[in-house]
């Protein structure tokens, strides 16, 4: 195994939890406030961060640099709007998603640990009915 | 009215640089921002292969397809202990707008400070019916949904808006549909009984 690549990956994540803590996106105030929508600072951050990614994707691409896509037709299933609208109720009431919880426990936010067991419960529960969910 | 709220790092700032982890992870190793598939990841790992309990779903060669990943989420962890050794801990609480403020505290919140209000996320709040709302009853709903939708705010959000791809939006669509449900009829309704 190559160790470059992984220091890499560290780097960019740590870069990243640095930015969830400074910009206060990990924060159940901030999460509240945008869905209150009294600030414009969050929509700011999403909004930007997808125009930047697009924009240096593009770039990318002009380089011929190869990029991971989805080259199988890409049809929208039931599982995006069904399981989006869960993931935004969990969204609305811890106040983070996925990418704080690590953050928020690396704040040194111990009782996330029991929020972190419960969302992988949460992923183990949807293996265990994925069959029985509609998709 | 563009305006991060103060002491913040600004949404121009914070915004770019999550937009830049993109294609940063396509020079490093051709991998596709996406945060919660290491909720997948961790599950596969954890559960031994010999348990009835692992699903189809769990069982893949979670080294090879997420051990970057893992990595990825350690990085933010890591990142985060950096910024509070370097920079304190910020109090979100203390900079909310007016509207916002007034709106929780009519609903019975009444310590503003910390990063995340301690009435609703802690070890004390875990004794009450408040914590197991908060931090148990919610988290379950971000781990199970983001795996039904295939991808949480980074994976659709970030990512897959920014690959135009139509489920993301549907996904993303769901995602303010479920927030705005819970901000707007599920607290309160429940934080002011489990605040009283």
């Amino acid at each position: 195994m190559k160790v470059g690549p992984y220091l890499g990956y560290l780097a960019v994540g740590a870069v990243l939890g640095a930015v969830f803590v400074q910009s206060e996106v990990a924060s159940w105030y901030r999460i509240q406030e945008m869905f209150r929508f009294g600030s414009f600072h969050l929509f700011g951050i999403i909004g930007s961060a997808i125009v930047v990614s697009a924009a240096s994707l593009a770039l990318l691409r002009w380089w011929g640099r190869p990029i991971p896509q989805v080259t199988q037709p890409d049809p929208v299933r039931p599982r995006y709007a069904l399981g989006g609208t869960v993931f935004g109720l969990g969204w609305g009431i811890l106040g983070a998603c996925p990418g704080p919880i690590y953050a928020l426990l690396g704040m040194g936010i111990t009782s996330m640990v029991v929020a972190l067991l419960s969302a992988l419960t949460g992923a183990w529960a949807y293996g265990l009915l994925q069959d029985r969910l509609p998709h | 009215m563009f305006d991060s709220p103060p002491g913040t790092l600004p949404w121009y700032v914070a915004g770019p640089v999550i937009g830049l982890v993109v294609p940063t992870l396509v020079l490093i190793g051709r991998k596709r921002f996406g945060i919660s598939s290491s909720f997948r990841h961790i599950c596969a790992a954890g559960l031994p292969d010999s348990s009835r309990l692992k699903p189809a779903y769990l069982r893949y060669d979670w080294r090879g397809e997420g051990l970057w990943n893992l990595t990825f989420v350690l990085g933010i962890l890591l990142g985060a202990v950096a910024a509070v050794a370097l920079w304190g801990m910020p109090e979100p609480g203390r900079t909310l707008s007016e509207g916002t403020s007034a709106t929780l505290a009519r609903l019975g919140l009444t310590d503003f400070s910390g990063f995340v209000p301690s009435q609703l996320i802690s070890w004390e709040a875990l004794g009450t019916p408040v914590g197991w709302f908060f931090l148990v009853g919610g988290s379950f709903l971000v781990g199970f949904g983001a795996r039904y939708a295939d991808g949480c705010t980074s994976g659709h959000a970030i990512t897959g808006l920014s690959t135009f791809r139509a489920p993301s939006l549907v996904a993303v669509l769901g995602f303010f549909a479920g927030g705005l449900l819970a901000t707007h009829v599920v607290l309160p309704l429940v934080l002011p009984l489990l605040l009283r």
